[in-house]
């Protein structure tokens, strides 16, 4: 019942938000330039990031954003101050969107002791109270019974706060997140679980990995109700999560965003993506690439010009450079660091 | 032919319950499966049902006796066309032995002479001695009153005074509220503090084992209860990955003040899934700290530390123990230090360490081996982590001989670790090697006398003292 008088139902095809046309979901040309600078932002520094590891200068595990800015970018755009975001590994990109310092980021992976987490907690663990980013979670679907909980706080405390928590198209195959939507149902705890499909959960397509495919369904069983959105579109994305916001802060609990988007680069630097054809990354980067719709639509109503994008994508790079300047050349964590942080 | 009705138990760890009301006077006709009694106890009431037609013959334990012991005779049922009046009553129902002090004591079982009580109720039959007045540990200011409390009210009364301290505190778990907890640890909460701090969740262990960790993450102090912790192994990737080591990865940012709580250990004849002690298991984890409490004053003052503190804490009870009764200070803020082991019995001769149950077998020991001109020095350790290695090393310094005593394995257990302790900080000390007592490395058997087997118990503690002592 939940799930059919769900406001948010039906507003785009399911099945075809690739090609649906994203409807209701217009922007000013403010909001294109920020989607922009966002994106932008999120883009270099993951092109960046990885050149950087390339050079042995970011260790571990590295796991690059680069074809889904638009998920995480949009989605803020329909938050307020104080709201949650949590995610998974793949998590520089929602850390700079949240408005964490990029300087910040790259010097974790670079694992320096002006990082995020002080060279502790590398890629995949990177925390920022100030910008209420809870991580950061490298165990595949554990961060979706912690949002939920940072969800369950702000019912406790009545703070009209709603909590995103972020995972893949591989998490939600993870028991733990079934456990989550049952008691954010029970309890209409106020998260907006969004569900990252990128098409593979490292070398699996959702097709040998999921029984049921389209992923905004996933919380029919609790009732809870879901939408498939183009995660390409920056529009789209704000547009749906701003629905999402607004039943959530209405006190109706938990909804589900199935994003549909994709990543051009493999699960992590290691990965050579030999699961997929080249031809398939390269019609999505040609055809729904989430900046490049967006810098046409400007340029196509004159909302801005080359010079102006040219302008933006200058001071995005700066920004960049500077951060991948500045993390390799901080210290290292003082040794006596090895044994702080561990209890209170 | 008579039928006897005989106390029933209410759990596989219940030794005795009070007989509370006949629901039927002698002379009344009963049908099989009539309710003709109810009895309690302090975790739960049952509804006594008659097993055969017939007449009530004879009451044998009237309304409102305390301590009847499981499988005394309550009552006689004459069979149809039987003479009630001439139905002789099987053997006198004796209530057990001990008030107050001596809440779990034996008694004779009379319908069932021929098998041998499990080992569990066997060695914990003794009444508590602990925590006479000349033992008492030093948080506990002389001259204090002291009030009588099994450790299961303790805990609840720590819970419910730090609830009415900050209202960040909430409990969450299965049965927590309005079932009063499953082993009525959280008796009386949901009444005072409401639904919205007394969470009922589904039977969904990693779930909300990860929700209670967010929520701490946000700034609240969640004490999530297991119903046991064997359950808890569901949630174990949570409790390790996300709350013990957030804050290091954070470089410090964040924040995980909660508690896991629940029974941990055996219970009685519940066999290898539902038996098992994890206090070695998380004492493994930097970020944790393990707290495992034995009489009812500890198990109060470490709750409430517990609580307060600003890390994780897994709090390991003992189904067995939360019956049993000891001296609880009566202060308005009493609390325990985590940490801090006890000297529970001072000594000079050999030093026995222990905590949770494992103290009942070193008390008893102790004991026994001063009737035989030993004197033990006997440590409750309390916590585990972090181990107050200092008061094991200065009692070992002072007998030169030591045993260990719990009921967890052998393999990296808790007593591997402190004979490693003993030996980089009191090796040359000791004047034999330490010996550990503890429970068997198999998985714990279901037949009574194979878990009896399996468990440590007094003797073996004796043998082992013994053995150190060349006696």
């Amino acid at each position: 019942m939940a799930a059919a008088s769900s406001p948010v139902r039906g507003k785009t095809a399911p099945g075809k938000a690739q090609n649906a046309p994203s409807n209701g979901a217009s922007f000013s040309t403010e909001e294109e330039l920020a989607a922009l600078r966002t994106m932008l932002l999120i883009r270099r520094f993951e092109e960046k990031a990885g050149q950087m590891y390339g050079m042995g200068l970011i260790g571990g595990f590295c796991h690059l954003y680069i074809g889904q800015e638009a998920v995480v970018t949009g989605v803020r755009m329909a938050a307020v101050e104080g709201d949650q975001t949590i995610a998974s590994y793949r998590d520089h990109g929602h850390m700079l969107a949240c408005g964490m310092d990029p300087k910040s980021v790259m010097a974790e992976l670079t694992g320096r002791k002006s990082g995020a987490s002080k060279g502790k907690g590398g890629s995949m663990h990177m925390f920022s109270k100030a910008a209420n980013f809870y991580g950061g979670h490298g165990i595949v679907g554990a961060q979706v019974p912690l949002g939920s909980g940072l969800a369950f706080a702000n019912l406790y405390r009545g703070n009209g706060k709603i909590c995103f928590t972020y995972l893949g198209d591989g998490a939600a195959n993870q028991g733990q997140v079934y456990e989550s939507f049952n008691m954010a149902e029970l309890w209409k705890l106020p998260v907006v679980y969004i569900i990252e499909n990128n098409r593979y959960a490292m070398g699996t397509s959702v097709s040998r990995s999921s029984a049921l495919t389209d992923f905004s369904k996933r919380g029919q069983s609790f009732n809870i109700p879901g939408e498939q959105v183009d995660g390409m579109d920056v529009r789209a994305v704000k547009a749906a999560a701003g629905r999402a916001a607004e039943w959530c802060r209405g006190g109706k609990g938990p909804i589900i965003l199935e994003m549909q988007t994709y990543r051009y680069r493999g699960h992590s630097m290691s990965d050579p993506a030999k699961y997929r054809s080249k031809d398939e990354v390269q019609k999505m980067r040609e055809e729904h690439d989430p900046i490049e719709q967006v810098r046409a639509r400007l340029l196509a109503n004159k909302q801005a010009s080359e010079d102006d994008l040219k302008k933006i994508d200058a001071e995005v790079r700066a920004i960049v450079a500077e951060a991948a300047e500045f993390a390799p050349h901080e210290p290292e964590p003082e040794p006596a660091e090895l044994w702080t942080d561990v209890l209170a | 032919m008579a039928t006897n009705i005989l106390m029933p138990a209410l759990s596989p760890t219940m030794e005795q319950g009070r007989l509370a009301k006949w629901l039927k006077k002698e002379g009344d006709a009963v049908r099989s499966g009539d309710v003709i009694a109810e009895i309690e106890t302090d975790k739960a009431t049952m509804e006594v049902e008659a097993i055969d037609d017939g007449t009530l013959a004879k009451i044998l334990v009237p309304d409102g006796t305390d301590n009847v012991a499981v499988n005394t005779p309550i009552a006689v049922i004459a069979a149809e066309g039987e003479d009630a009046g001439s139905v002789k009553a099987p053997a006198a129902a004796t209530p057990a032995r001990g008030g107050a002090n001596g809440g779990e004591a034996p008694v004779a079982r009379a319908e069932t002479a021929p098998t041998p009580p499990p080992v569990s109720t066997a060695v914990i039959n003794e009444p508590a001695k602990d925590l006479r007045a000349k033992d008492l540990p030093p948080e506990i200011p002389e001259g204090t009153a002291m009030v009588t409390q099994s450790v299961r009210e303790a805990l609840r009364d720590a819970m419910a005074e730090e609830m009415r301290r900050d209202g960040s505190v909430f409990v969450i778990g299965e049965e927590v509220a309005e079932y009063e907890g499953a082993y009525k640890v959280t008796q009386g909460l949901l009444q005072e503090f409401g639904p919205h701090r007394v969470v009922d969740t589904p039977i969904t262990e990693h779930g909300f084992a990860g929700l209670g960790i967010g929520a701490a993450f946000a700034g609240l102090r969640p004490i999530v209860e297991f119903m046991t912790f064997n359950f808890a192994m569901q949630a174990m990737d949570q409790i390790i990955n996300s709350a013990a080591k957030t804050r290091y990865m954070s470089g410090g940012q964040m924040e995980c003040p909660i508690v896991f709580r629940g029974p941990n250990g055996a219970a009685a004849r519940v066999a290898a899934q539902h038996s098992q002690d994890y206090a070695a298991w998380y004492s493994h984890i930097p970020g944790l700290k393990v707290v495992v409490p034995y009489t009812a004053a500890d198990a109060k003052g470490l709750l409430k530390s517990a609580i307060r503190d600003p890390n994780p804490v897994i709090f390991l009870e003992n189904e067995i123990l939360y019956g049993h009764k000891f001296e609880v200070p009566k202060l308005e803020d009493f609390l325990v230090p985590i940490g801090k082991a006890r000297i529970a019995r001072a000594g000079k001769d050999v030093t026995i360490v222990s905590f949770g149950i494992g103290m009942v077998y070193a008390l008893k020991a102790a004991e026994e081996l001063e009737h035989e001109g030993v004197s033990a020095e006997v440590v409750d350790l309390r916590t585990i982590r972090p181990m107050d290695s200092a008061t094991i090393i200065q009692s070992v310094k002072k007998t030169g001989h030591c045993v260990t005593v719990e009921e967890g394995w052998p393999q990296s257990g808790v007593s591997a670790e402190i004979i490693a302790k003993i030996m980089e900080e009191a090796f040359d000390y000791l004047d034999a090697p330490v010996v550990r007592i503890c429970g068997k490395d198999v998985p714990m058997p279901y037949a009574a006398n194979l878990e009896k087997l399996a468990l440590p118990n007094a003797e073996e503690v004796v043998a082992a003292a013994k053995a150190v002592l060349y006696r």
